[in-house]
């Protein structure tokens, strides 16, 4: 391999003249964090919301639910980008069509919005996993308490749910990280996207993507040990067995 | 809502977005698909392996690509590979690589990962005995994995890998990024030719959905008949 490395080229100008090729990495990164974690609170709210709801006893309800996740389950995720950004502001009235196509930063809310939608798909996959791994026996004693179905899932259901629902919902805040790259297709300079223009402004690619590869890597060493953090503070002694090692 | 739409636009272009796109992303995908789990297998049994140096390579290699996204990982590859292919066949310059097996190689490297952990959760899901028994029978490492392990690994993971395959089905439209023609890449440049961007947009995604919701509510049904049989 006869590539001419050139590390130093992260202090070097930047076209726009003002910053250096590290300040448009950060730049990049910042929009990423924004756009994940902004989606990332929508996808839990709305996941939760749909997931609980596809584990009460009302069979239309329930269909809703699985419509949902389907519906955003089934269809990529630079697609469903495009469908927001492009398809959306032509079939709603024009006034508000046009509205949403001039707003400053659309294709950050346009990226919050539609990576939300599509966890949400998997938060409520996951929820509904959870709900339903509980004892039929909780739900049960609920009632059988005079709990409403409402007060069930407030008091009984959801508090134990949430804690085995933990280490999957870490991957899937990893994979919303990763997944708010997608949204370099609607223009969004996060940090895959700066990298990119990094790599063609300064044609050191290998550099460029080196260092959008360790962002990452860090991103996901910093989540991983946060939610290990969390899951440790928020377990109830005895309730739920710890992973521990060992057996099959 | 749809009086002024153009519907015919798809009538008029079916052809070029079946015959050219969609026949790449499903040529892509059974490729990669096949490449991958492949790859995967092969990672998945350096992961397990008693060798510290092999197992720590393989699982520094699943992690890595794991924790950066898929685009960045085409970018990679589409930069990286012409090295490689200098480095392999010795030659001083980067040689030229066409997109698709740029594509092609990215593909099988990255899904290699993720059928890399379902294969070691199949290979975990064989019991211990059926390993013992094959080595009390005389069996080397490579009959033990091939005779008796992976079969069953196989069999008990066809459910997630398939799975996975959807998944692959769909990343693949982010090839997208290099301007190759898959399916979402012939739609959009109609689209963009005939400005006519919502309906082939709603399109495209009627089409993934159907034929996603079909394969993953085939696989559902498989899945349970698996369950049954174990």
């Amino acid at each position: 391999m006869n590539y001419h490395w050139n590390w130093r080229i992260f202090w070097e100008d930047a076209p726009d003249g003002v910053s250096s090729y590290f300040d448009t990495l950060l730049v990049g990164l910042y929009w990423t964090l924004a756009t994940a974690l902004c989606a990332w609170i929508l996808a839990l709210l709305l996941g939760s919301l749909v997931g609980t709801l596809r584990t009460t006893p009302r069979p239309k309800v329930v269909w809703l639910g699985n419509a949902y996740v389907e519906l955003f389950r089934n269809i990529p995720l630079l697609v469903q980008m495009f469908l927001w950004f492009f398809v959306l502001p032509e079939l709603l009235p024009p006034s508000l069509g046009s509205w949403l196509k001039a707003l400053p930063n659309a294709s950050f809310f346009t990226a919050v919005v539609c990576l939300g939608f599509f966890t949400s798909a998997r938060v409520a996959e996951q929820t509904r996993a959870g709900i339903e791994a509980l004892p039929k026996g909780q739900r049960l004693a609920g009632t059988a308490l005079g709990l409403s179905l409402p007060q069930t899932y407030r008091y009984v259901l959801l508090p134990q749910a949430f804690r085995i629902l933990l280490p999957p919902l870490t991957s899937e805040f990893l994979n919303i990280f990763k997944n708010s790259a997608v949204a370099l297709v609607i223009n969004l300079p996060e940090l895959t996207s700066a990298t990119h223009t990094m790599a063609e402004n300064s044609y050191a690619v290998f550099e460029a993507f080196s260092a959008a590869t360790l962002i990452y890597a860090v991103i996901n060493v910093i989540i991983v040990n946060l939610m290990r953090w969390v899951e440790y503070r928020i377990r109830v002694p005895g309730l739920i067995s710890t992973s521990a090692p060992g057996g099959h | 809502m749809f009086g002024n739409f153009d519907f015919e636009i798809i009538e008029r272009t079916w052809p070029y977005l079946f015959y050219v796109g969609m026949a790449f992303t499903i040529k892509l995908t059974i490729v990669a698909m096949l490449g991958g789990i492949m790859a995967g297998t092969l990672l998945a049994m350096g992961r397990l392996s008693h060798l510290r140096v092999i197992s720590i390579l393989a699982g520094g290699y699943v992690n890595l690509i794991r924790s950066v996204p898929l685009v960045l990982v085409i970018f990679w590859f589409y930069f990286l590979v012409p090295y490689i292919g200098a480095w392999l066949i010795g030659s001083h310059e980067p040689i030229k690589v066409g997109d698709y097996t740029s594509a092609l190689v990215t593909f099988i490297l990255f899904e290699a990962a993720y059928y890399c952990e379902i294969m070691r959760a199949g290979i975990q899901s064989v019991s211990r005995g059926q390993v013992y028994a094959a080595y009390a029978l005389g069996m080397n490492y490579w009959q033990m994995m091939g005779q008796v392990v992976l079969p069953q690994a196989f069999r008990n993971m066809i459910p997630l890998l398939l799975t996975q395959t959807i998944v692959l089905f769909q990343d693949v439209s982010l090839v997208y990024v290099l301007s190759l023609t898959d399916f979402v890449g012939a739609a959009d440049k109609v689209a963009h030719r005939d400005g006519r961007l919502t309906e082939m947009y709603l399109f495209v995604a009627l089409v993934y959905f159907v034929i996603c919701f079909t394969l993953s509510t085939i696989v559902k049904r498989l899945q349970m008949r698996v369950a049954i049989v174990r």
